[in-house]
């Protein structure tokens, strides 16, 4: 009897030590075709799982996004976007400054019930359908401000939201399609377009916002979104961290751009402590970035090329250079390097002609 | 005292001193310990050297072509090492306890080197972040007590390198950690497990002494122009063109094979298979 009730004294004081002690591994299961919210710095949110990702401002001013996603999953970023409106009316913005429109923060405490601020922003980084899909249903649900002769002269200025682009983008979306290819709906093309590069006209959520265009790099269309407040760059398909960088050679995309538009955001970029931190990157897919994650992909992507770049010096064939597994050392990070190495070799080709 | 009662009293102690067991205290000053480690870790290992490293090729081929160069670029001047290598570090390590105020179990440790940024080990029972959250240079870690013992479990890490050479370690790698602590010896082992680049894991162990008089002292870090160079160039050395490899072998009087490492060559048996002729 003794010896059953210690062990029952011990059992019990076991029980009490495991139930104070952590359990160890909790990572979160990601259900498929879900998109995710992940904060990332004052007003700026990442949204995952849609295709491309995309990247939410919302705030005392309304939603400005970055990429629409796949068409099919616009209802469930639509839905994300909304969530997205709800927890900012309810609760404010984290770090909240002036906007242009609303002007004192002080509103926002007292205007809580106000209805929802709507999308008024869609910036393209580029033409790609897992990044413009949702155009269409997202603009539609959004509204554009206008005042003044704009109003007056055209009767559908407000409607929707408006779509920034650089103009290539516009010439490819509106160009004619391929054979079998449906043509992309009037309703999804960007709606105002520049060349080389584009600031909002005023404060949106507090802060500037800074559209840059990349030429010649993953496509020839290319922008990368700078929030200077915030200090989060959406960079587009020019940044990814699950592939190699797929440089669309048909439509303009090269590795010297590609390279360049990778020290581009390297420059804009200031680490907060440690090469840490500070300056934050939305990459076009994978995961939360910042400089440094960026730095080693630059190196990836320009040691990869200098090696190409010396195969064909010494005038080694494709299949050669193929042969040779420029990308081996990379290939277990990124995927099989094949695609890469073709689009590298007949870019470095294309330029030494 | 009846044995009921004693029973009684053993449960009632054990709900009062939640929880009761394994809660050494790792809080303290620590300073480094080198041992046989000592060449890798202070002079630092030599170019080529891979033996007893559980690489791929992938590993090796991204090690021969590392250039130290690389490490005079701005954005890589300042970086601290990651959580499983900074163990290997020759710097001090202070270790400070978070106690929640109210129940008084300690919900954290927090570990700082030299160089290094803060590192939290969460006891709090916390998830770990989505994956698809940043990583950083200490990733995200939980840890639970086995007996004394304190196992942790990193995820989140930043690319890093388990040996100063140029070989690599992942941002896909994770780590598990054992704290063990002999009364003023400190004895971390690290497992790291990396799908891209090791093909098992690879342990580690690591020694520590309490040192009552020690403080670890800032250690900021400018970033300066160290080379006048073109905009863009990443130091590399091409495949097949680096002329060092071979030293470490020479100069040791090793196969050249043996030097190449690969999980073979952390075994005992890999002594036997050197000597026959």
């Amino acid at each position: 009897m003794k010896s059953k009730l210690l062990v029952f004294a011990m059992a019990v004081s076991l029980g009490m030590a495991q139930q104070s002690a952590p359990e160890r591994r909790a990572e979160r299961v990601q259900p498929a075709g879900e998109v995710h919210i992940l904060h990332v710095r004052g007003p700026i949110y990442m949204l995952v799982g849609a295709g491309g990702n995309i990247t939410v401002s919302v705030g005392q001013d309304g939603v400005l996004l970055v990429d629409t996603g796949l068409a099919n999953m616009s209802d469930k970023v639509l839905a994300a976007v909304r969530q997205l409106q709800r927890e900012v009316a309810a609760n404010g913005v984290p770090n909240l400054h002036y906007g242009a429109e609303s002007l004192s923060t002080a509103r926002v405490i007292l205007d809580t019930n106000a209805p929802p601020k709507p999308i008024r922003y869609i910036i393209n980084t580029h033409v790609h359908a897992d990044h413009t899909g949702g155009n269409e249903k997202l603009a539609k649900a959004g509204r554009t401000l206008t005042g003044g002769n704009v109003a007056g002269q055209l009767a559908d200025a407000s409607e929707g939201a408006a779509i920034i682009a650089q103009q290539a983008v516009l010439d490819r979306m509106s160009a004619k399609p391929a054979t079998n290819q449906p043509a992309i709906p009037f309703d999804a093309l960007p709606t105002e377009t520049f060349h080389s590069d584009m600031k909002l006209s005023a404060f949106f959520n507090g802060e500037g916002v800074h559209i840059i265009h990349m030429p010649a790099a993953h496509t020839d269309g290319d922008s990368i979104v700078y929030f200077r407040g915030s200090d989060v760059i959406s960079a587009g398909d020019v940044f990814v961290t699950t592939s190699y960088p797929f440089l669309d050679l048909e439509r303009g995309g090269g590795i010297n751009g590609e390279i360049d538009a990778l020290n581009r955001i390297l420059d804009l970029s200031i680490a907060e402590f440690r090469l840490e931190g500070g300056t934050m990157v939305i990459p076009g897919h994978g995961r939360l970035c910042d400089s440094a994650d960026v730095a080693y992909y630059r190196d990836m992507v320009t040691i990869i090329r200098d090696r190409i770049q010396d195969m064909i010096k010494h005038d080694m064939t494709l299949e050669q250079v193929k042969a040779a597994r420029p990308t081996l050392d990379y290939d277990p990070r990124y995927g099989s390097g094949e695609r890469f190495i073709e689009a590298v070799y007949r870019s470095l080709s294309q330029a030494k002609k | 005292m009846s044995l009921w009662r004693r029973a009684w009293f053993v449960c009632l102690m054990a709900g009062a001193s939640v929880p009761l067991f394994g809660q050494i205290d790792f809080s303290g000053e620590w300073a480094p310990r080198f041992y046989e480690d000592q060449p890798e870790r202070v002079p630092g290992p030599e170019l080529g050297d891979y033996l007893g490293l559980p690489i791929n090729a992938a590993a090796r081929m991204r090690a021969d072509t590392w250039d130290a160069s690389l490490l005079t670029l701005p954005e890589w001047q300042c970086r601290p090492h990651g959580a499983d290598y900074i163990w290997r570090g020759p710097s001090n390590l202070t270790i400070t306890k978070e106690v929640d105020p109210v129940t008084r179990e300690i919900t954290a440790f927090h570990a700082v080197w030299l160089r290094s940024v803060d590192r939290p080990v969460y006891l709090d029972n916390r998830p770990h972040p989505p994956e698809y959250a940043n990583h950083t240079w200490a990733g995200f870690t939980t840890a639970k007590w086995d007996g004394d013992m304190l196992t942790t479990y990193v995820t989140h890490l930043k690319e890093g390198y388990i040996r100063r050479n140029g070989v690599p370690r992942s941002d896909l790698a994770t780590l598990t950690e054992h704290w063990i602590r002999h009364e003023d010896f400190l004895t971390v082992v690290t497992i790291v497990t990396d799908p891209v680049y090791l093909t098992e894991p690879f342990i580690r162990s690591t020694d520590y002494q309490l040192d009552l008089h020690q403080h670890v002292p800032p250690y900021p870090c400018d970033i300066v122009e160290e080379v006048d160079r073109p905009r863009g160039v990443v130091p590399n050395i091409l495949p097949g063109k680096n002329t060092f490899l071979n030293e470490f072998a020479q100069r040791h009087k090793l196969p050249p094979e043996a030097a190449r490492g690969g999980a073979e060559t952390m075994y005992p048996e890999y002594q036997l298979k050197m000597q026959k002729p």
